[in-house]
């Protein structure tokens, strides 16, 4: 219907008629239509294909496209790997999401202090966020390895943690196939990953400190509130945009987590550190469950789509009020 | 004013040039052939050979190929990850799209049989083995598992053999200890390394597939050839009782493994044995590459080799293979450069330098280590049986249930639920 207008309009003709899109609109619209067009086919059109292939009885190597309705679904609920997945996505967002934020933030506050060299610390936080998840994971893995790295000063201690290649989970209450819980060895995982994106919450929380202009701590304080007051609140609610951007950020990188387990630990013993994306590839690509692949591919979009969808629509009505 | 309409005009030519290009991409992957889009007729040799000694093996081959035939043009299309499952992934992805690779490597038996050759994307080679007298160059077994339904679909290049133990010579000496060769042998033997503090069996399942084949090997050595065979062509069920009992042996030696070996590939495991911190590991012998190139460790020196227990007169074979795929528009050329192939000249380039023995079994002992001579001769006469764990077995699909219900038992260390996880997974099986 927006095309409407597309049809031969010279500028001399219609001028200054009161088409319902003026010119630069209808120009601009123009510009991006390419990008439209891209977007519609190359994300919408595919997620449509991947939706229509997850409701497929495509599991072997050669396409097989009819339709089987929830199939794949049911039986990806009922496979002991993908609670596992379900249950570590759950405890590695919950970690990841809490460390990153109270990390971010005390360090935040501590380089508010206005130290000297203070462009010094917050490049050094800052840093492992150039790194690849791939790097990260490498590292960690002859970090957090048993055998090296620091444990072997630990051991002297008398110290045996196994990291991630734990295989227990705490409490690990029986659920479904699996044990409910806290698996320890995404504990090792949890770490990697804070470590390389607790920088990115500390430039947050630190340029939403430095928005927050000194006359309400004072005036704060004038009334009588002790600094620990003006901090829970004054400043933190000041704050709470940007925790929510950060949750937002965060969550959609560990529900999707995928080259930071993929190069640290892999489906992990037990799988207790395995995560929906480690099994969408191996089942996908080396099982061929092309089918089953999809439904994983669906049901981590839903996930996103649970925290992204609300955050949307309140930042639209944000926009519009 | 002139400047904004040139503007909605580029706009508008760059809108439809995507439209256009949309089109045409449509008609290139509708279209059956991979060479009618501008590729002229390259030569494309798609494998995974990127790693140390079979990189080299793949380029002195290819050299010498382009040295006979300096009229083809030879391109080399490997693409890198271990055990091949990044190509792999690749691969399916071109041949659903319709634009197959010249030839590609396969391992021979249900991955190719159950999976290029099922979906009907397989030339046969009959007439090639015809031509260059091949039937009877080739042992029975391996042939069998490179044709379905009677008809040849590959040529194999190199053979690896499963079912080898390769073990630390110098603390068996110390330990007074002798290669195990019965499955209680093992047990004595594994005990006592236990009872010193030495780690008994060195396995690294980072990616499960290496405690998979320890299964395999244990299955064979119970079952025997005949019915281990039995498994893939339904004649033998899961539920069998020895299946079970290889189940439980594995069990028993679970205690044997290094603690770490969730979190090791094969090659940290090998190393564990090379460097004396473990005594024994289950791999296949493309383990005696690592030791000698990687490690620069000498053979039947520093380490020893013999079969997994009761296998001794078995060859778990894994084979890398090339065929000929259907849509493509040079196949002549592909057919000289597999009549090249499977010569012994070929063959004799490139297993030396990759580490493992020719396919063929009239090929040059002398050019071949200690080891590549007595593992050529047990090729022989061997009963060829194929590999689980590298997708000769059963198709890539119930690999991975496999690998998925074994990585859940090496923890929770349940016989009966492995047992009901294979049974119900073989339904797949034909």
């Amino acid at each position: 219907m927006t095309l409407q207008p597309e049809t031969k309009t010279h500028p001399t003709i219609k001028p200054k008629t009161k088409k319902r899109l003026s010119k630069d609109r209808w120009l601009a619209f123009l510009f991006i239509l390419p990008s439209i067009i891209l977007i519609a086919i190359f994300v919408y059109g595919f997620i449509a294909w991947t939706g229509y292939v997850s409701l497929s009885n495509w599991n072997s190597l050669v396409p097989d496209l009819s339709f089987v309705g929830l199939k794949n679904y049911l039986f990806l609920f009922h496979d002991f790997r993908f609670q596992a997945d379900l249950r570590n996505t759950l405890f590695f967002t919950i970690l990841f999401i809490l460390c990153v934020l109270i990390l971010g933030l005390f360090l935040a506050v501590l380089l508010d202090r206005k130290i000297r060299g203070e462009s010094v610390f917050r490049n050094i936080f800052l840093f492992p966020m150039a790194l690849s998840f791939i790097v990260t994971g490498v590292v960690w893995q002859w970090i957090l390895n048993p055998s090296t790295g620091v444990n072997l000063i630990l051991h002297k201690l008398g110290l045996k943690p196994m990291w991630y290649t734990s295989v227990s989970v705490i409490p690990g209450v029986e659920w479904g196939k699996i044990q409910f819980g806290i698996p320890v060895a995404i504990i090792a995982v949890v770490i990697a990953a804070v470590w390389q994106m607790t920088g990115f919450s500390l430039a947050m929380y630190l340029a939403g400190l430095r928005a927050i202009p000194e006359e309400l701590r004072e005036a704060a304080r004038i009334d009588g509130a002790n600094e620990f007051q003006v901090f829970t609140k004054v400043i933190f609610p000041q704050l709470m945009p940007i925790t929510v951007s950060v949750i937002i950020i965060m969550a959609h990188i560990s529900l999707k987590i995928f080259d930071l387990i993929y190069a640290m630990t892999g489906p992990g013993a037990n799988f207790v550190t395995d995560v929906p994306g480690v099994y969408m590839y191996e089942t996908t690509f080396r099982g061929n469950f092309y089918g089953n692949g999809a439904a994983i591919a669906i049901i981590m979009l839903l996930f996103v789509a649970i925290f992204i969808v609300p955050y949307l629509i309140s930042s639209r009505k944000g926009g519009e009020s | 004013m002139k400047r904004k309409w040139l503007m909605a005009f580029t706009a508008l030519i760059l809108t439809f040039s995507l439209a256009l290009l949309g089109c045409n991409s449509d008609s290139k992957t509708g279209g059956k052939s991979g060479g009618k889009n501008g590729k002229g007729t390259k030569l494309e040799i798609f494998s995974w050979w990127t790693g140390a000694g079979e990189e080299d093996g793949l380029k002195a081959i290819l050299a010498d190929f382009k040295k006979k035939h300096p009229d083809i043009n030879v391109v080399n299309a490997a693409v890198a990850g271990g055990a091949g499952t990044n190509a792999k992934a690749v691969l399916a992805n071109r041949m659903q799209a319709g634009d197959p690779p010249s030839t590609f490597q396969v391992h021979g038996g249900a991955e190719l049989n159950d999976g290029w050759v099922a979906a009907g994307k397989m030339e046969p080679l009959d007439d090639l083995y015809d031509k260059e007298g091949w039937r009877d160059k080739f042992p029975k077994d391996l042939i069998d598992l490179v044709s379905k339904d009677g008809k040849i679909y590959s040529v194999p290049v190199d053979i690896h053999r499963g079912n080898v133990i390769f073990y630390n010579k110098k603390i068996f000496e110390e330990n007074g200890l002798q290669p195990p060769k019965t499955f209680d042998d093992f047990k004595a033997v594994a005990d006592k390394l236990l009872k010193k503090g030495i780690t008994p069996l060195a396995l690294g399942d980072k990616e499960p597939w290496a405690a998979t084949m320890v299964f395999e090997d244990i299955l064979l050595g119970k079952l025997g050839p005949d019915d281990y065979r039995g498994l893939w062509t339904g004649k033998v069920g899961f539920d069998d009782p020895r299946v079970k009992d290889a189940a439980e042996t594995f069990k028993s030696w679970i205690p044997y493994f290094n603690k770490d070996h969730s979190s090791r590939n094969w090659q940290d495991a090998a190393q564990l044995v090379g460097e004396g911190k473990a005594a024994m590991n289950i791999m296949g012998d493309w383990a005696k590459g690592y030791f000698t190139n990687d490690l620069k460790l000498k053979t039947n020196v520093d380490f020893g080799w013999t079969t997994t227990p009761n296998t001794s007169d078995d060859f778990m074979v894994i084979t890398d293979t090339f065929g000929l795929p259907k849509g493509i528009d040079n196949p002549d050329q592909v057919k000289t450069f597999l009549s090249y192939l499977g010569s012994t000249e070929a063959q004799d380039i490139f297993n030396p330098l990759k580490g493992s023995i020719p396919a063929r079994v009239d090929a040059d002992p002398s050019k071949y280590d200690e080891y590549g001579k007595q593992t050529m001769e047990d090729f022989k006469t061997a009963h060829i049986t194929p590999s689980l764990a590298h997708g000769s077995a059963a198709p890539e699909g119930f690999l991975t249930k496999v690998n998925n219900a074994m990585n859940i038992f090496v923890t929770q260390q349940n016989v009966d639920n492995f047992i009901n996880t294979l049974v119900s997974a073989s339904s797949d099986l034909k």
